[in-house]
């Protein structure tokens, strides 16, 4: 299946979101919950191997994906940025196939949809959004066309020393590459305090001089500007941006995970604050930008693209096993194709 | 052959004008330099990049004068981190360009190795063929030089144990230039592993020979001669010695005092190590039905098994000998004063020439 591409990011970096972008913004984040919740249960019901809920992030990711631009910047996920995909019109069966184990980066077109494929190394897709902007650098002729990457990774990544070499070589080279970081408090069962050094990912930005910014992370809108302005700074030539939105993991780490063994359920209260969805539902109800119906809708939306989603899932066959061969090289070598060969004969018994 | 290459650059690295039927007497330095001088012209995607590759030339002096010519866009520094320059490259690939990284020693391979093997090797794989990688990623390599520690590996068989990744190491100026441009021109990640110690000895490079059998054969591996192939350093009846990189030269240096023994070798320079030109191995071992792998790098799980595993598989049946390997030896890689004992030398090559040659049956 296919979802309708939402709107780009607006030109004027200073344009207040309009009543209908921030009803579309409702309605991603619904959709976006509703998927999450869903393909936590289709693991359940044995329709999917495994998944890395981003519940509680939803603010977080769809605002962010929402400022992005689709005709000029490249974003470079993580394995928990489903929220970001859905804002960015992703197509969801193919985002949700490598929770299938269909293939391992997905099924999307990673070109055609600015989405690298999904990346299951921790911090390991942050030096490419260095290099796809220094590329931005090195072939934009003027500063209106310029792409700008954007890295996604968490608090737990944050320890890595790709991390440390990325944010170096973009401060560097002025590489327009935004660096968003969600922190969600927990990597799997270690907390930011036991992670983190230096009271926060954002405060060492200052130590390559690159600008950065902490930014309530369930607040969409907060999140959505933030954004904006950090692609915008980027897009001028100003450099690279750090953005630390603070968020909560409300859910496990992965659909193996116990926080149990953690956490309580008592600190999980405590610590994950207002649920991002509803705080947003209350604001838009109460600054009159929509009523119960559009929520009503929004849900009814929400719950017709999990059904939709879940039939392209379960429809989903195996690949053919040739690709295991055929997708390695551009040119494949002569050894690989008589293993190839050799395969289809044993196994195939052609 | 390009225009821009007939231009004068910095001190050491001045080459005559390429004529028709050119063929000139260069260094593998300056073979390496003349390639990624013509690669940068004909490509402007091609970009050149490492640690000291920009103003300084490198510190082997392969990138020099390139960035004065190409400008800095094309031939830059990086900070100093093997990762970040690796991983740059996947991005920079990523945007359509064509990156040449250099790792500044093979020993400085392995903090960059994540990058190498779970992204440079897989990203085409797991982007479904949406993300070529077209890398080249040049390592000066192996032993011989008396240098610190780390700055004399043999990685081969790890890269050429990494599904995605394809291996190849010159022996010769003429293979340097012509494997080089070939590598720089492709759509899938190539190891170029240089032997440093063979930077500076000169040979001919033959311009003009384009290659032979590349342009008609760019996927024919086979094909004797060929870019994507074997290539045969010496003919020879009584044994092959098969090897790469700057033991080739030691190879043919063998096969000569052999000879004054009565004994003729050939000698097969491998130069893919992955993909291993299989063909040449069965086509060379079946006509001399004895084979010696020579390798610098430790003895176990070394690449030399894999050649011996190849040639027994094609030449069993005639074989007179099991395969010997004369390689280094299961220990890292010692100081400058022991490295003699260490990279196969003349009389170990010699031994194992001689038990392949007095081996009896039963």
């Amino acid at each position: 299946m296919t979802t309708e591409p939402v709107l780009a990011a607006v030109d004027d970096d200073t344009a207040p979101l309009t009543h209908h972008q921030l009803r579309e913004l409702y309605t991603l984040m619904a959709a976006v919950r509703h998927l999450d919740t869903a393909a936590v249960a289709w693991q359940r019901q044995g329709i999917i191997p495994g998944y890395a809920p981003e519940l509680g992030q939803e603010a977080a990711q769809v605002g962010s994906g929402y400022a992005v631009d689709r005709a000029k910047d490249f974003v470079f996920p993580t394995y928990r940025e489903m929220g970001v995909a859905r804002a960015m019109g992703l197509d969801m069966v193919g985002y949700m196939s490598t929770h299938k184990a269909t293939w391992h980066g997905g099924m999307y077109n990673p070109l055609e949809s600015r989405f690298a494929p999904i990346q299951a190394v921790v911090a390991g897709s942050v030096l490419h959004a260095v290099g796809w902007a220094h590329g931005q650098s090195l072939s934009s002729r003027s500063t209106d066309e310029r792409g700008v990457a954007i890295t996604y990774f968490g608090d737990g990544a944050s320890s890595q020393g790709d991390v440390h070499e990325a944010m170096n070589f973009a401060a560097v080279m002025k590489a327009p590459v935004v660096f968003f970081i969600q922190n969600n408090g927990w990597a799997i069962s270690v907390p930011t305090e036991r992670q983190v050094a230096g009271g926060s990912v954002a405060a060492r930005a200052s130590g390559y001089g690159i600008p950065s910014l902490q930014v309530d992370g369930n607040d969409v809108v907060a999140v959505y500007e933030a954004t904006r302005s950090a692609l915008a700074h980027c897009r001028a030539g100003h450099g690279p941006v750090v953005i630390e939105a603070m968020t909560y993991r409300r859910g496990p780490h992965s659909t193996a995970d116990d926080p149990g063994r953690y956490r309580t359920l008592e600190e999980e209260r405590l610590d994950a604050g207002e649920d991002p969805l509803e705080r947003f539902k209350q604001r838009l109800l109460a600054d009159g930008v929509a009523d119960e119906a559009f929520f009503a809708e929004a849900r009814r939306m929400a719950e017709e693209e999990e059904e939709t989603v879940r039939a392209g899932i379960a429809d989903l066959g195996p690949r053919p096993g040739a690709e295991m061969f055929s997708m390695v090289f551009q040119e494949p070598t002569p050894a690989l194709q008589s293993q190839a060969t050799a395969w289809r004969e044993e196994s195939e018994h052609v | 052959m390009s225009e821009t290459a007939t231009q004068t650059r910095s001190h050491n690295n001045y080459t005559e004008p390429a004529a028709a039927n050119d063929i000139q007497q260069l260094s593998m330095q300056q073979a390496l330099n003349r390639a990624l001088d013509e690669v940068l012209a004909q490509n402007p995607k091609t970009v050149i990049f490492g640690e000291d590759c920009g103003r300084l030339g490198g510190v082997f002096r392969i990138t020099d004068g390139l960035q004065a010519k190409h400008g800095e866009d094309r031939v830059f520094d990086t900070p100093l981190a093997e990762s970040g320059i690796l991983g740059m490259s996947v991005g920079l690939a990523m945007a359509g360009f064509h990156p040449i990284p250099e790792v500044q020693f093979d020993g400085f391979a392995y903090p960059a190795i994540n990058q190498i093997v779970c992204q440079i090797a897989r990203m085409n794989y797991r982007s479904r063929g949406t993300l070529p990688m077209p890398i080249t990623l040049r390592v000066p390599s192996f032993g011989g030089i008396r240098a610190p520690e780390h700055h004399g590996e043999s990685l081969e068989a790890l890269f050429a144990h990494v599904p995605g990744l394809k291996v190849v190491s010159p022996s010769t100026p003429h293979d340097a230039y012509h494997l080089l441009k070939y590598a720089a021109t492709r759509q899938d990640p190539v190891i170029f592993m240089e032997p440093k110690s063979r930077y500076w000895q000169k040979g001919p490079v033959d311009f003009t020979a384009a290659a032979p059998g590349a342009a008609a054969h760019d996927d024919e591996p086979t094909n004797h001669g060929s870019l994507t192939g074997a290539r045969v350093a010496r003919e020879g009846r009584h044994l092959t010695m098969v090897a790469w990189g700057a033991m080739v030269a030691r190879c043919l240096q063998v096969a000569e005092l052999a000879a004054e023994d009565g004994i003729d070798v050939e000698v097969l320079d491998l130069r893919w190590l992955k993909p291993i030109d299989a063909e040449a191995l069965a086509r060379s071992v079946g006509k001399t039905r004895r084979a010696v792998v020579v390798h610098e790098a430790p003895l176990t799980s070394g690449l030399g098994a894999e050649v011996a595993q190849l040639i027994t598989q094609s030449c069993f049946a005639t074989l007179k000998a099991p395969v010997e390997r004369v390689t280094g030896f299961d220990v890292p890689y010692p100081s400058g004063d022991l490295e003699d004992e260490y990279i196969p030398n003349i009389d170990r090559i010699l031994f194992g020439i001689q038990r392949v040659l007095e081996y009896r049956r039963g």
